[in-house]
């Protein structure tokens, strides 16, 4: 009886415990679901894993099975920012505790409930669980923005020379008054994340209540819309660019971001948190023709903010990886610089997302009326779900590539593991964007060669990409077998304990 | 000698992205026995209409083509319509004359103005037609494959140039669904791979190693056996046949502040989820792919 309970205690009751549920929930998903469609579909694996596990897939629902998919997915990737953020952030306790049972049972409940009731039949019951589920996430959320409150005097930072995280100095964006920017853009991701999850919501239930479910890259060509269709379609950009924020900041975090680009940083991923978000919302009022002009006034502070973090990442790992060495040439400058895949892989994953989503997207946006909407709506559609998909994917990358770190791998495991993430997504991302971009250089007729190379590439980085998840889940699932595993020393480990110093 | 092979290995690879294409590869040729000059009469009546099954209704009857209109329907309509001045030569392409629609300035709405419009390119290696300058002919193998690389506008002219019609888009769906349930696609309620000609369906005409997917001839699922190949029958309630795969089909309504066209059936080339029946795609009236033909209506 002991060793099950330690196991749970571990497993729920510790920040990497929790984390590692997440994830393998979310491996489990995605190794399942992920034989629906695409390739898998074309060799027949689908068949076979629809008939072997019984599911109901009738035709007019793939488009609610669909979105049950992706917010189950979702919500199990904010419960792992949020299990980050209640370990990096001071809190009282009531709160860290309250917030991480609160989203775990809220998305396991959305996940299984959720699922159960997309994929085999329609058992009311089911989906009463996964809108609890959901309902229970967005609770939480509330709470974490309670908690993440940075105006409280026990949150401020009092001296520019006092520091943080490991206990080293170091300064950090605070307000004359002392009021930890850092804090509050933390608040600022939060506090819209709650916002913006009701602009799903509320088209949700409208839709939902008629089962008149639509996915946005459907619809958007479409000339008219309805305040609850521009809502849905602002509700699913905002809320993957919170998250993709939210990522920014624990980043930040987990690598002790601060000095002079820190305070010029903070500032800018505040205000361009808030006024991403009022151009988002404001795509369901009359303001809807200015609100793509609100959005990328707001999406380039941001940006930027994002680019201020890469630059003072690498500059330190360049000053610590070639401290040693007198006077360092470019090389040894690059050595150190790639010495640790797993701190160099989320900033250089953020700058690749500039060619593979933020690129694509502008480019789009730029040349749209002049390209792309001379093309049929079935490539734009291509455009559109490939370049989110990428950026979801980066930021997936991004978490196992802090989880690395979290699970302390060492040398040649480290390097293997770090690497791999890194070369195989972004092989697969730039080959989904070499699809999604094909007709700007090659005919329809003449594609084929070009599409089974490039759909090669990115089967088979994502493909090993889930088998190296796979080999650490299996690691981590002996491991639990163990006395003294791992396991039993990460029950008391706190991400803000283990910031870089 | 590991990275010498890894090396070589990628490049394979990435020679492969570049291999030539030969758009001229041997078709196979059969008589399907569906007659792509017959009609089929569609009633008066109610139907479900869309993915959301709504009840709605057409209060006429109408009769829709059994099969899209084929390559050789549509070179026999360019060499009259060439011969009496209705189309001409412009370069590289067939054009003709569209009477325009009423243009309203609504975002990333294109102006269709009165004026001469692509019908065809002349030049494509993927059209399955030829042109001497003179005449057209059909390439040999394709004459009773769907026409493809038409404009909308090529369609809406061949139409109405026999005093017909492109179908609307309720009328295509309600041929395509019939009125007795809410069907997703124009057999019924699940697809094989041999119900119709999508993305690696694995039919005669494809080789997804080269040359990907081309069109099968009209009518070619109906239930017959080709060299082996057993097609089911998948005509829909009223008899039609290719309501799913093989094309998009252009449809005729014209909306308000949007210049696009909308397309129905799913294709050769897209997976099977765009075959269902309320499936929209759409692009401007001058777009034309190896994708995309039409049928009409009258």
């Amino acid at each position: 009886m002991q060793f099950f309970k330690d196991r749970f205690n571990y497993l729920f009751n510790s920040t990497k415990g929790l984390i590692l549920v997440a994830i393998a929930m979310i491996a489990l998903e995605t190794a399942l679901f992920g034989m629906l469609s695409g390739p898998m579909a074309e060799f027949g694996v689908r068949d076979i894993v629809v008939r072997l596990f019984k599911m109901d897939l009738v035709q007019a629902e793939r488009e609610g099975r669909i979105i049950i998919l992706y917010h189950s997915i979702a919500m199990a990737v904010v419960a792992i920012e949020t299990y980050m953020i209640t370990s990096l952030l001071k809190m009282q306790e009531f709160y860290k505790t309250a917030v991480r049972v609160l989203i775990t049972v809220g998305y396991l409940f959305a996940m299984i409930f959720g699922m159960g009731f997309a994929y085999w039949g329609h058992n009311w019951v089911l989906h009463g669980l996964y809108i609890a589920g959901l309902t229970l996430i967005f609770f939480a959320g509330v709470l974490l923005t309670i908690a993440l409150w940075p105006w409280n005097k026990e949150y401020r930072l009092p001296s520019p020379t006092v520091g943080r995280g490991a206990g080293g100095e170091g300064d950090y964006s605070r307000t004359k008054k002392g009021v930890d920017l850092e804090r509050v853009a933390f608040f600022a991701t939060a506090l819209t994340t709650v916002i913006s999850a009701i602009f799903g919501a509320v088209p949700g239930s409208y839709f939902g209540n008629g089962f008149e479910v639509f996915l946005a890259e459907n619809i958007i060509r479409l000339p008219e819309k309805t305040a609850m269709e521009y809502s849905i379609i602002g509700h699913l950009h905002i809320m993957l660019a919170l998250i993709a924020i939210m990522i920014t900041l624990i980043v930040g975090r987990w690598l002790n971001f601060k000095g002079i680009l820190h305070k010029i940083a903070m500032p800018l991923m505040i205000l361009g948190t808030i006024v991403l978000n009022l151009g988002v919302w404001g795509v369901v009022t009359p303001l809807e023709p200015i609100a793509h002009m609100i959005i990328y006034v707001g999406a380039t502070p941001a940006m930027l903010g994002a680019l201020l973090l890469v630059i003072f990442g690498w500059d330190k790992f360049i000053r610590e990886g070639a401290a040693g060495i007198k006077n360092p040439n470019f090389f040894q400058k690059l050595g150190a610089l790639l010495r640790d895949p797993l701190q160099f892989g989320p900033l250089w994953q953020m700058v690749f997302m500039n060619f593979t989503v933020s690129g694509v997207g502008i480019f789009m946006a730029v040349r749209l009326d002049e390209i792309f909407r001379l093309w049929p709506a079935r490539e734009e559609r291509i455009e559109l779900t490939g370049h989110w998909h990428v950026l979801s994917a980066i930021i997936a990358t991004i978490i196992l590539l802090y989880y690395g770190d979290m699970i302390g791998l060492k040398g040649k495991f480290r390097k293997l593991y770090g690497w791999a993430i890194i070369l195989l997504s972004d092989l697969a991302f730039a080959s989904v964007t070499i699809f999604e971009m094909k007709r700007l250089f090659i005919s329809e007729a003449e594609q084929q060669p070009l599409v089974n190379t490039i759909m090669y590439l990115m089967d088979f980085g994502l493909g090993m990409l889930l088998v190296i998840l796979a080999m650490v889940m299996i690691w981590r699932l002996f491991d639990l077998f163990k006395k003294k595993g791992r396991w039993s020393e990460e029950v008391e480990h706190e991400l803000s304990a283990e910031v870089k110093k | 000698m590991k990275r010498i092979v890894l090396t070589l290995s990628l490049l394979i690879v990435f020679l492969a992205a570049c291999a030539p294409v030969d758009l001229d590869a041997p078709v196979p040729v059969y008589d399907t026995g569906v007659d792509p000059n017959a009609w089929a009469l569609i009633p008066a009546g109610p139907f479900l209409q869309g993915q959301f099954a709504k009840p709605a209704s057409i209060d006429y009857d109408y009769g829709m083509m059994v099969t899209p209109v084929t390559v050789a329907q549509y070179v026999d309509f360019l060499n009259a319509a060439l011969a009496d001045g209705s189309v001409k030569v412009d370069g590289d392409y067939i054009v003709g004359f569209y009477p325009g629609d009423e243009f309203r300035g609504a975002k990333h709405e294109l102006e269709i103005s009165a004026n001469d419009y692509v019908f065809v390119p002349t030049n494509d290696p993927a059209s399955r037609f030829t042109f001497d300058g003179q005449k057209f002919g059909v390439r040999s193998g394709w004459e009773n494959h769907p026409m493809t690389n038409v404009s909308w506008f090529g369609a809406w002219t061949y139409c109405g140039y026999y005093y017909w019609r492109l179908p609307t888009e309720l009328e295509w769906e309600k041929a395509a669904r019939g009125s007795g349930d809410d069907r997703p696609f124009p057999w019924g309620y699940d697809i094989a791979r041999n119900n119709a000609n999508f993305y690696a369906s694995r039919d005669p005409f494809e080789a997804m190693s080269t040359f990907g997917s081309r069109t099968t001839p009209v009518g070619f699922y109906n239930g017959q056996t080709h060299d082996g190949y057993v097609t089911l029958d998948s005509a829909s309630p009223y008899g039609l046949y290719d309501m799913a795969g093989d094309i998009w089909q252009w449809v005729g309504d014209v909306i308000p502040n949007f210049s696009d066209r909308f397309m129905h059936g799913g294709s050769k080339d897209t997976y099977e989820m765009d075959l269902r029946i309320w499936v929209r795609n759409s692009a401007p009236p001058m777009y034309y792919s190896p994708g995309v033909g039409f049928r009409c209506a009258r």
